[in-house]
């Protein structure tokens, strides 16, 4: 019997097989983020236990509440800093070099395939578009992961998402995986990898795959992963060039972690994007989405473009493409985030910026904030968002606010119609 | 070994997602007893009341399919560790959390759909307890007693008895 992807990084990091169902491994990764490491930080101290396994293999950001909004806050950065410090961990990033994490780390290159990469935040599943295995994890791995560099997980059964025909303009990799969640259902894939394949991947930049694998934990995917190919191979250039003497070389060692022909999967899904339509979310569960025309009209209060789901260059492009030469809508009030430092001067570099601020946006400074109702736009009761993000849980960005997912393009159209419409018909 | 089981609160509903459970706005306490006033406040469900007595006393979540969607956040785990409970009861559970529940050695026991919906029909005061020699809960209520056998996988199984994964792992690896 052959392997997926995911079983051949699994048995190239077994340290151990504490039961038969169960696998620890060895991390080449552990990224840590100023929410979920303070307290695991904490408790090593208490424990008298204040080291890492290896400075070099993490990769630490302060992301969530940057700059700090108060003295909580100010404080969970302040243990993570001191904590990479003390340590010798070289890889922190701090206010006027952070950004999102899930947009951030893969900047610097510092996941590649056949990796293995923890976090304590669930988008960590963002990072299996290298062809890595990459997954969201509580404080308790975190902190084992900081101490010891392993992980338990479950034999990985995978799911096959096979992605055929091609995306039509006005469609993007987050119209795909909004509707692939709402065959799926938010329970669809749990426990299981989500190896996506096919035409449409082959034909994605890394930008679409993180997004398309940003959003596998929201039908339960311990991870998303594509396998690595041109594309990965290219944007990873300027960091393995000196590994390879060609990248055709890279390419074909990164071959070597591609699912076998005759691997087992425990489920497939197929999907034909060639006519698909803008997707959006209308409950409280990122499962509940319809085509946008059957959204035509729904009033928005705030447009908020940016995230580790849509917030690197390829979004802020497509969303420039309405919003340049246009208003924001008088009810509206529109918040764009770049991601990281890299794709806010890129689009500076463009333009973009410079569009929408005449369009009437605020354009923040990296960071996660208002995507989890933590700061930079969160919402009063009863106002709606039209947003990039991932997640529309009750009270997400704000307690009694509503969220409605959507592609960039589709947040850019509702911030010029101050309600929900199509983007097709501003791309004419 | 620690003891598992007390008084149940019923959450009748799929997908209760880590948000409902502790909102995120809360993630910036650096204690675990600072979660405690917090459990559960966004919960969406009918005739819920996050102050009341039942969910005070409860030790044990009886709840639906996918239960602990959404955020790795532990802060999900320790929000019931702080507030007595020990046990949580399901249909199924999304993978992180239900992985949190183990490492902080508490218990997430997967029962069938329908042995839920027998628990359920016990009526409005139940009480659960879990006994890990034999494998079995038994649930007591206003009109009758059951009991149910569960699997627990023997890793998981371990954690508990270690008292979590950190203990685990510093003595393994």
């Amino acid at each position: 019997m052959g392997m997926t992807i995911a079983q051949k990084i699994f048995a190239a990091h077994t340290r151990d097989n504490p039961s038969a169902d169960n696998v620890v491994l060895d991390l080449d990764v552990v990224m840590c983020h100023e929410i979920t490491t303070p307290i695991a930080i904490n408790d090593l101290v208490a424990r008298g236990m204040d080291r890492v396994f290896d400075p070099d293999k993490i990769k630490v950001v302060i992301d969530h509440v940057t700059p700090s909004k108060d003295t909580k806050t100010a404080t969970q950065a302040k243990i993570l800093r001191d904590w990479a410090k003390r340590n010798g961990i070289k890889d922190f990033f701090d206010i006027g070099a952070n950004g999102v994490c899930h947009a951030l780390f893969p900047e610097k290159g510092f996941i590649r395939p056949g990796y293995t990469v923890i976090m304590g935040d669930s988008h960590t599943c963002t990072h299996g578009a290298f062809g890595a295995f990459a997954a969201g994890i509580g404080t308790t791995d975190l902190e084992v992961g900081i101490l010891k560099g392993v992980c338990s997980f479950r034999m990985p059964d995978s799911l096959l998402v096979n992605l055929t025909g091609s995306l039509p303009d006005g469609t993007s990799a987050k119209d795909v995986i909004l509707k692939i969640i709402k065959e799926l259902t938010v329970n669809g894939a749990t426990d299981l990898v989500m190896e996506f394949r096919g035409p449409v991947i082959d034909a994605m930049s890394m930008e679409s795959r993180m997004t398309l694998c940003n959003m596998a934990i929201e039908a339960g995917g311990t991870c998303g992963i594509c396998l690595p190919d041109r594309v990965t191979a290219e944007y990873l250039w300027p960091f393995i060039k000196d590994q390879y003497v060609t990248l055709d070389d890279a390419i074909a060692d990164f071959h070597k972690w591609h699912s076998d022909a005759d691997a087992h999967y425990l489920k497939e899904f197929k999907l034909d994007v060639s006519n698909l339509v803008p997707q959006v979310t209308f409950g409280f569960k990122p499962d509940e989405v319809k085509d946008v025309t059957e959204m035509e009209g729904t009033l928005v209060d705030q447009v908020y473009i940016g995230s580790c789901t849509n917030g690197r260059i390829e979004d802020l492009r497509q969303a420039a493409r309405i919003i340049n030469g246009r208003k924001l809508a008088d009810s509206v009030r529109g918040i764009l985030s770049p991601a990281t430092p890299a794709v806010y001067n890129q689009a500076l570099a463009e333009g973009i910026l410079q569009q929408f601020m005449a369009a009437g946006f605020c354009v923040t400074n990296p960071t996660c904030g208002a995507c989890l109702g933590m700061s930079n736009g969160v919402l009063a009761p009863d106002e709606v968002c039209a947003s990039t993000t991932n997640r529309n849980f009750n009270g997400r960005m704000g307690k009694g606010g509503m969220v409605h997912l959507m592609s960039p393009l589709s947040a850019a159209a509702a911030a010029v119609a101050g309600r929900i419409t199509d983007p097709r018909q501003y791309l004419k | 070994m620690k003891k598992f089981g007390g008084p149940a609160i019923c959450l009748n509903r799929n997908d209760i997602n880590t948000d409902e459970i502790i909102p995120a706005k809360y993630l910036t306490e650096n204690s675990k007893e600072a979660l405690k006033p917090f459990i559960l406040e966004d919960l969406k469900l009918d005739g819920f009341d996050a102050k009341s007595n039942k969910l005070t006393d409860a030790k044990v979540i009886l709840t639906r399919a996918n239960f602990g969607c959404g955020s790795s956040r532990e802060h999900a785990v320790w929000v019931f560790e702080v507030n007595g409970i020990n046990t949580v009861i399901a249909e199924s559970f999304a993978r992180i959390f239900r992985q949190n529940m183990f490492n902080c050695g508490m218990l997430a026991i997967e029962l069938a759909r329908d042995q839920i919906e027998k628990i359920i029909d016990l009526g409005d005061d139940i009480t659960i307890m879990v006994d890990l020699d034999t494998n079995q809960i038994t649930a007591k209520g206003g009109t009758g007693e059951l009991t149910f056998a569960f699997t627990l996988n023997s890793f998981d199984r371990d954690l508990v008895v270690a008292g979590g994964w950190l203990a685990y792992a510093d003595r393994n690896y």
